[in-house]
């Protein structure tokens, strides 16, 4: 264990809250963000940045949270999973999964509606050829990706609604 | 009260799933929780001469390291649960950790616990292991040959179960007009469930009890197994599975790891928490399939085929596996005819000892391995006989008015009607027009292909007396309890043990249909040995058959109580009270009637209830089915082959499938879809390989090709319905039938658009450069 003059100090805005740590410099994001700050949310399925299933937004950009260090979030802003839903109401791209049954043992889910999120924002009106690229960096085993691109497009539209 | 049965309900899992509060094993935290690490052999084989841990021991932070030796006579070996009969299965002891030899790449030979999941696998990093390296063998046939290295002394020639069923003569193949013969390699996969397997245990010593949170599809058979493993009875043993991430068949074995983590939790007087990474899941967690088959079969020019014979060697790693004895044998050798009737057929399998890692169930275990075999070869022969293999499907097909059909190794299919499945998927593709099209673009210079796969396969498992007669040592029914409260408020207790099936919400549509009480006044448990009366798990595609029955017979139950309940409060004959939506009514009395959950109130008071009704509203039925279902169907493949690179590309997919009555089609799209995708990719890019030293050379996601979003096309499906006549809802089982169907249709596809190379057979997986090589002549691939 390493002594406490190679802790860091870290301050990371996680879901619009202010958080201020000490970590070791070799911790992970998601595991800082699952074992420190409880956010179990976020999920790791590989260790080799492949399965995307720990995607989280970081500044602005999804970001594969196990192959970032919590040292490199500091002053930044991230967002999880936990943070898409505003004042009890899902977020478009949770609602979506559910209603177009784009998740089935839901282990991917949060790093699947993290690109999806990523994804809107970068372009609202995706075609299904450009979703399917975009979840390239997602690695699901359960759906066989078509309710999850079904899903995305749903999400696209309703926002394009202003829903 | 309107039907819900048969309509696509969204799934009340989702609730909790898509705001990230789902609770996966690792998502376990509990006060004082420390971390295990297993130190794995790099080794194939080799003997360890030392263990020294001192480094490891000295390091701040770490609590123990375990090794095989402090473990002799602590715990128990690891058991496989499947005992063939007539099979001279060699079982040969499994220790949670290596002791004196280590037989795989992955093979534990320590574990390590420590204060965080860091210092655990520094820790694990500083456990010297002196090994003195032997010779190993990985690949089947070469364990079969003479002289190779023995993973298991008492395991001769490497061969684990020797097993036969049916005899076809010789004589049978020497007087056919037309005798078609391939040897097939069914390549071994990886399960990858996107949550690797993990597990955390908590000892209460006051009371001796101990709690295990893990990553399971069956945590009865775990809590059963484990508690032998660990000498503590099973009455004091916990196990608890709540959101499972996937687990094709990779969670339903008992492994040393859960064991482990479980007696130091016991030893340490600590929670312990142990969760796989992803590179360990590829040594360390079951493969699947992995045969070797010779398969011969005969049959006449007009196209009906006589016999089948196959020979089959199944490579079932260094140890036998939970139920690796029963799936190259039982689940693959007693259908390989198919949906065909084939009058002689037989199979006989070798299961071999290899220095890999142990293989198992793999979603359809053991029904893909014979699909495909059988799908090709009807290809292979329609090819001998110049017939389309349509026709010759057709021609072969067991008739819809046949039915139960009782196949030639004494296996009787339920009910089926294949040839409408199989119309229905070529007017969807315009089958004619399709083969012009192929036609005119091969004038052209591009090569299309279209493959079939009339699958039908055996699931829902299943009787019980048959686990018994074929050496499973486990029952194969299914627990329900049904409990309505006092308030009318429903708890469904299940177990089967969902991992992604979305039984939270089908078995809540079947309980509401059948007792007419809101759906949103059910709740279904599941994953929980103390909560769970008893349960054999969900695999097989055996929980809506088997565990969605048992509450419909538990529901069952309690609408004729509720029946003698209201017609005593009533003042009728228990006869003239019908049971309709929810309401018991007097039969002509329409304005005297009481709900199902007023009646169930009355049930608790007991107040006033007809002589010799108990009071209290719950009911269980233990289902053991009479049968297995036998869901069917026709998937058609097309494929287009770029000659220059190889490289194959799926242009449409059509599944009709055939899983009797649905009870949420939504739910049955995507079991079919995630079913296709994996099908497809064991046909075209997955496969573990291994070195001639046994170093598996796929140990990532970067080495191993998954299945992506942008490799498909929409997956088009439709239904036919064909309900099981022997279970109450009419039901068959859908979560295997995509992977068991699509295999073959996308290899016979590819194959069919290789015709004008005169490519005969390619095995899998079908990779842009093992194409390119049959079109270029350049021989095997490296």
């Amino acid at each position: 264990m390493e002594s406490t003059e190679d802790l860091v100090s870290i301050s990371v805005t996680v879901n619009g809250r202010r958080y201020a740590d000490q970590v070791e410099p070799r911790w992970l994001l998601a595991y800082w963000l699952r074992d420190r700050l409880g956010l179990t949310g976020t999920h790791v399925g590989c260790d080799t940045s492949q399965c995307g299933v720990c995607t989280v937004i970081l500044n602005g950009q999804a970001v594969k949270s196990c192959t970032i260090l919590a040292v490199q979030a500091d002053n930044g802003t991230v967002l999880t999973v936990e943070g898409l839903a505003q004042d009890g109401t899902l977020h478009p791209v949770q609602a979506a999964f559910s209603e177009a049954h784009g998740l089935q043992c839901g282990f991917c889910t949060p790093g699947a509606e993290m690109l999806a999120v990523a994804l809107l924002e970068e372009n609202p009106h995706p075609t299904e050829a450009e979703i399917r690229e975009a979840l390239d960096g997602l690695l699901c085993r359960c759906t066989g990706y078509q309710h999850i691109v079904q899903a995305v497009a749903l999400a696209a539209e309703r926002k394009g609604r202003g829903a | 009260m309107n039907a819900l049965i048969g309509q696509p309900v969204r799934r009340r899992e989702d609730a909790r799933l898509v705001v990230g509060r789902g609770q996966f094993t690792d998502d376990v935290q509990l006060p004082g929780m420390v971390y295990a690490v297993m130190v794995r052999s790099p080794h194939a084989h080799a003997r360890i001469r030392g263990i020294d841990a001192s480094r490891a021991l000295g390091m701040p932070g770490v609590l123990a390291v375990f090794t095989g030796r402090d473990l002799e006579g602590v715990l128990g070996s690891v058991p496989t649960a499947w005992i063939p009969p007539n099979s001279d299965l060699k079982q040969t002891p499994h220790r949670p950790l290596a002791v004196d030899t280590v037989r795989y790449v992955g093979d534990a030979v320590a574990m390590v616990v420590a204060e965080d999941r860091y210092v655990a696998r520094d820790a694990a990093e500083a456990v010297v292991v002196d090994y003195e390296p032997l010779p190993a063998v990985a690949d089947v046939m070469a364990a079969v040959a003479e002289g190779a290295p023995l993973v298991h002394a008492d395991a001769p020639g490497n061969i684990a179960l020797h097993w036969k069923a049916g005899e076809v003569p010789d004589e049978v193949f020497a007087r056919a007009e037309v005798v078609v013969r391939q040897r097939f390699r069914q390549q071994r996969l990886i399960p990858n469930p996107m949550e690797p397997r993990a597990a955390v245990a908590q000892y209460d010593s006051a009371t001796g009890h101990l709690t295990v949170w893990m990553t399971s599809q069956n945590p009865h058979i775990h809590r059963f197994i484990l508690a032998g493993i660990l000498g503590i009875p099973e009455h004091h043993l916990r196990v608890v599975a709540q959101d499972v991430g996937g687990g094709f068949g990779s969670k339903i074995s008992c492994y040393p790891d859960e064991a482990l983590v479980a007696h130091a939790a016991r030893v340490l007087r600590r929670p312990v928490k142990w969760v796989e990474d992803r590179s360990e899941h590829f040594t360390a967690t079951t493969h699947g399939r992995d045969h070797v088959q010779e398969v011969e079969l005969a049959g006449r020019r007009d196209g009906t085929i006589e016999a089948l014979r196959v020979k089959a060697w199944a490579n079932l790693g260094a140890y036998l596996s939970t139920a690796a004895p029963g799936v190259p044998t039982i689940l693959f050798g007693l259908i390989v005819n198919g949906c065909y009737r084939i009058p002689q057929a037989s199979t006989e399998v070798f299961g071999v000892y290899t220095h890999t890692t142990p293989v198992d169930a793999y979603r359809g275990a053991g029904r893909p391995e014979a699909t495909y075999l059988i799908e090709r070869m009807i290809d292979l022969f329609a090819d001998a006989i110049g017939m389309d293999p349509v026709e010759v499907r057709r021609k072969n097909f067991v008739p819809r008015d046949q039915f139960p059909y009782t196949n030639p190794f004494g296996i009787t299919y339920d009910s089926g009607d294949y040839e409408r499945a199989l119309q229905r998927a070529l007017e969807r593709i315009d089958y004619a027009a399709l083969r012009r099209e192929q036609a005119a673009l091969r004038a052209q210079g591009r090569y299309l292909g279209i493959g079939f796969s009339t699958y039908v396969e055996m699931c829902g498992l299943g009787p019980s007396e048959v686990a018994g007669a074929v050496g499973f040592q486990g029952g194969l029914w299914e627990h329900a309890t049904v409990r309505v409260h006092p308030s009318g408020k429903v708890q469904v207790f299940t177990g089967a043990s969902p991992h992604g099936q979305g039984e939270e919400t089908t078995f809540a549509q079947i309980v509401a249909e059948k007792l007419g009480v809101p759906f949103e006044d059910i709740e279904v448990v599941h994953g929980d040995t103390d909560r769970i009366t008893m349960g054999w798990g969900t695999y097989g595609s055996r929980s809506l058959a088997v565990g969605g029955s048992a509450l419909a017979v538990a529901c069952q139950r309690l609408v004729e109580k509720g029946q003698r309940i209201a017609a005593h409060r009533l003042e009728a004959a228990v006869e003239d009270v019908v049971f309709e939506a929810g309401r018991y009514q007097v039969r002509g009395v329409p304005d005297r009637s009481l709900g199902f959950q007023e009646v169930a109130l009355q049930a608790h008071l007991a107040w006033n209830l007809p002589p010799g009704v108990e009071p209290g509203m719950e009911a269980s039925s233990a289902y053991n089915p009479s049968n297995f279902t036998f869901p069917f169907g026709t998937h058609v493949a097309v494929v287009e082959v770029d000659p220059a690179t190889g490289a194959v590309e799926l242009k449409r997919y059509v599944a009709v499938d055939d899983c009797g009555t649905p009870i949420n089609p939504l739910i049955i799209a995507g079991q079919v879809h995630g079913g296709i995708v994996q099908g497809v990719g064991q046909a075209l890019w997955e496969g573990a390989v291994y070195g001639e030293d046994g170093q598996l050379l796929t140990t990532s996601f970067l080495d191993y090709a998954m299945p992506k979003a942008r490799f498909f096309p929409p997956i088009e499906t439709e239904a036919t319905v064909t309900p099981s006549p022997h279970n109450p809802l009419g039901v068959k089982g859908v979560g295997e039938t995509g992977t068991i169907a699509a295999t073959p249709a996308v290899v016979n596809a590819v194959i069919d658009a290789l015709k004008p190379w005169n490519v005969r057979h390619l095995d899998m997986p079908l990779t842009p450069e093992r194409v390119w090589r049959a079109i270029h002549g350049k021989g095997a691939q490296g």
